[in-house]
């Protein structure tokens, strides 16, 4: 117990020194989450568009008005010929255009099936589809005001969706990534700061003098990750408590519960960083591997920003060894749906699982380093 | 110039003596690719749905089946009342919930509105969005389907017919907007970070003192030190666009000699910065964090790699133009989707040399005084 406190103090005094580090450790989460909170999101308004018409009637401006005023387009140029189309596309000055044919008016208003021709960049397929999705709902809105004008059809559809959302009524994605912003966090403090602790001293030679020292591996190890754990667990409450402030995150459920996941989070965190270590020989090598192996899989394969259910089955099976998935289930689950133990009983026992295999792989191979 | 060639062998052995770093300098675009290729998508697909039918007609039946064959949904359980959706719904077990009311089978064969109601998780509002809207497409082409058979009175409503095409990506594959992105990605996380901590290693080591008296210029060591990672970087290069075309088969629409020219005055931003770095940073651990966190992880999420620029908002959208990722992914995703060249990516790539030559000469400055 003394000589876990005494490699404890050192570690921590060793932080206090570096004064950079220490700062990034504990306020950069918090600019992140501003990035995240007001930079980032999914949310596609004011996509810019162009429009090609070449009716020049009152319905074709009608139509252009439907896509202006939905808010979701903003009109950025008309043009006369497909050329001028094609250049601004190829420019990236507009992400879709609507090309509106002659005759247009004069097909609608005789109730014929009028086609007109909307033109979407897709070289981003998430954008696309998302603003293809908008572009029909447009339309078919306005196909539905002219038949109602013009009294083909007196009521509307027969089916009709009373769509809800539950958890977050207004959809914001803000919700939704914060949980994710902590795992990054954690990721990044735990597991890159305590292998790179680990690998220094191999790196510089001091790791001899430990080893000669009447110090255990335990000891070694839990005195080298506590400062670390410390100082990820207050910035990762201090995310918490900045998203609440700022973003009127709500915590429906329990915060036990919260720092009982957090914690057993980072203690798989802090394990992955040490068996890391034991692994790696130069700084260098411990934060690529730790790039590949925890980074990586954390913003890719763990639902933060990709929806698991979307991907091929085979890296569907793969994520299950990501912890980071079981700990933003549990996260989302507590903090926006107020979720009690039962309900995340199951990813907190994931979590718990990947913490001990970790931790019991880097003392093995510690073990057998210093023997 | 023997100099030179003596520093820049020195560094490349001191780089093949550490064989784990080799390795995982050529496994990590491999590993990356994989990762975007296959799971970089913020589509929705199989949302996982349960139902609620209080009807149980062939109406409504004929309704489900509607979800069940969908690729974008797939039915995991159904149960008795609305009530009993909570516990799906909180587990994360379904993301979604179909509730037909009773009734709803005698309305529609009477020719009455109907309405079904649609519960989704709105924790993942992106997903969220996405999926309401394929359910609403999804009940309005069956509703469709029903409209003609009991409107045959009503002449053949006439409309507007959409005509969509996608241009650049017509099958919307995710994967060809993220691939090419890799390459930027890439560059900038192995030779930003690795050249930066390979020169704060000699600092901490002591090395670079030793390095200091021997009559070596400080351009030569410089030079020396980057060329090496640079070469790295334009290996990887080769490595991902090959891997890009030949197995994920993305069309290289462009000239390749364009894309390989464009790296190399992209190479010059991502060495100078590690320069950079290098002199603000006096540990490896400092200069690694320094690296992911004033500069990676802004730049990545602020270029344009994963998050549109365009749906930020506009007191963001100046700050864009600073980041020289940007410049590059434009590039990168020009040449590779759109197969554009040269006259009409100069400005990207005028702003891309100005920032390189830029950063650079900056770094040079300021080793002046931390590395002599």
């Amino acid at each position: 117990m003394n000589h876990t406190l005494a490699v404890a103090r050192k570690e921590l005094r060793q932080i206090l020194r570096d004064r950079r580090t220490l700062m990034i450790l504990l306020f950069i989460p918090v600019f992140f989450l501003l990035l995240f909170g007001y930079a980032l999101n999914f949310d596609i308004r004011h996509v810019p568009f162009a429009v090609e018409d070449n009716d020049r009637s009152p319905a074709s401006r009608r139509l252009v008005s439907a896509f202006v005023n939905s808010g979701y387009f903003d009109l950025r140029a008309t043009v006369r010929s497909h050329d001028e189309l094609t250049s601004l596309m190829d420019r990236g000055a507009i992400r879709a255009a609507v090309v509106i044919p002659s005759g247009f008016s004069r097909d609608l208003h005789r109730g014929e099936r009028t086609p007109i021709e909307i033109v979407i960049n897709g070289d981003n397929a998430n954008t696309a589809a998302t603003v293809m999705g908008y572009a029909s709902t447009i339309v078919s809105m306005e196909a539905e005001n002219v038949a109602l004008r013009s009294g083909v059809r007196a009521s509307g559809p027969p089916v009709t969706v009373e769509p809800r959302v539950w958890y977050n009524p207004q959809l914001r994605s803000t919700l939704f990534l914060v949980p994710g912003l902590l795992a990054y966090i954690a990721m990044i403090t735990a597991v890159v700061s305590t292998a790179l602790a680990v690998v220094r001293e191999k790196e510089r030679g001091t790791m001899e003098q430990v080893r000669m020292a009447p110090i255990g591996t335990l000891p070694f190890i839990l005195g080298k990750s506590i400062p670390y754990f410390g100082i990820s667990l207050l910035s990762s409450v201090g995310v918490l408590l900045a998203s609440m402030v700022l973003f009127d995150l709500p915590v429906r459920g329990s915060w036990w519960l919260l720092m009982l996941a957090l914690a057993l989070f980072l203690i798989g965190a802090l394990g992955m960083g040490l068996l890391i270590s034991t692994i790696a020989d130069t700084q260098q090598v411990a934060f690529q591997v730790a790039l590949l192996s925890s980074f990586l899989p954390t913003i890719m394969l763990s639902g933060f920003i990709f929806p698991i259910a979307s991907m091929p089955t085979a890296l569907q099976v793969v994520t299950h060894v990501v912890p980071a998935r079981y700990f933003l289930v549990a996260l989302r689950a507590i903090v926006l749906k107020g979720a009690g133990f039962g309900v995340v009983a199951g990813q907190l026992a994931a979590l718990a699982i990947f913490a001990s295999v970790v931790i019991g792989l880097a003392s093995l191979r510690l073990r057998k380093e210093w023997a | 110039m023997r100099r030179l060639r003596h520093l820049m062998r020195k560094e490349l052995l001191e780089l093949r003596q550490d064989p784990k770093l080799f390795g995982v300098l050529f496994l990590a675009p491999i590993i990356q690719l994989t990762f975007l290729g296959y799971a970089a998508t913020t589509d929705v697909r199989n949302v996982p749905m349960i139902v609620v039918d209080a009807d149980r007609t062939p109406a409504s039946r004929r309704l489900i089946e509607g979800f069940s064959g969908s690729p974008y949904f797939s039915i995991v359980g159904s149960v008795g009342s609305v009530s009993h959706i909570d516990p799906w719904l909180e587990q994360g077990d379904a993301w979604m919930a179909l509730a037909i009311p009773a009734g709803y089978g005698e309305r529609v064969i009477a020719g009455d509105p109907a309405t079904v109601q649609v519960i989704a998780d709105g924790t993942d509002a992106n997903s969220a969005t996405l999926a309401l809207g394929y359910a609403r497409t999804l009940v309005a082409a069956y509703a469709a389907e029903l409209s003609p058979a009991r409107a045959d009175d009503a002449s053949s409503a006439g409309g507007i017919d959409p005509r969509i095409r996608v241009w650049f990506n017509p099958r919307l594959e995710s994967r060809e907007f993220m691939i090419p992105g890799v390459v930027a990605m890439l560059l900038l996380v192995i030779t930003t970070n690795l050249s930066s901590m390979g020169i704060v290693r000699e600092k901490e080591l002591g090395t670079l003192e030793q390095l200091n008296v021997t009559p070596v210029a400080r351009w030569e060591l410089i030079v020396g030190k980057l060329l090496p990672y640079g070469l790295l970087g334009m290996i990887d290069v080769v490595l991902v666009t090959a891997f890009a075309v030949l197995w994920f088969e993305i069309p290289l629409a462009g000239s390749p000699l364009l894309l390989f020219g464009t790296s190399l005055i992209y190479l010059l931003t991502t060495l100078g910065l590690g320069l950079f770095i290098s002199t603000i940073s006096d540990t490896q651990q400092q200069s690694m964090m320094t690296a992911t966190f004033f500069f990676l992880t802004p730049m990545l999420y602020l270029s344009g790699f994963i998050f549109p620029i365009e749906n930020m908002p506009a007191a963001i959208q100046p700050l864009t133009y600073l980041i020289p990722l940007r410049y590059f992914i434009i590039i990168v995703r020009g040449i590779f989707l759109k197969g554009v060249g040269l006259a009409v990516l100069w400005p990207e790539i005028l702003a891309l040399l100005a920032w390189g030559i830029g950063i650079l000469a900056l770094a040079v400055l300021r080793s002046r005084k931390t590395l002599a």
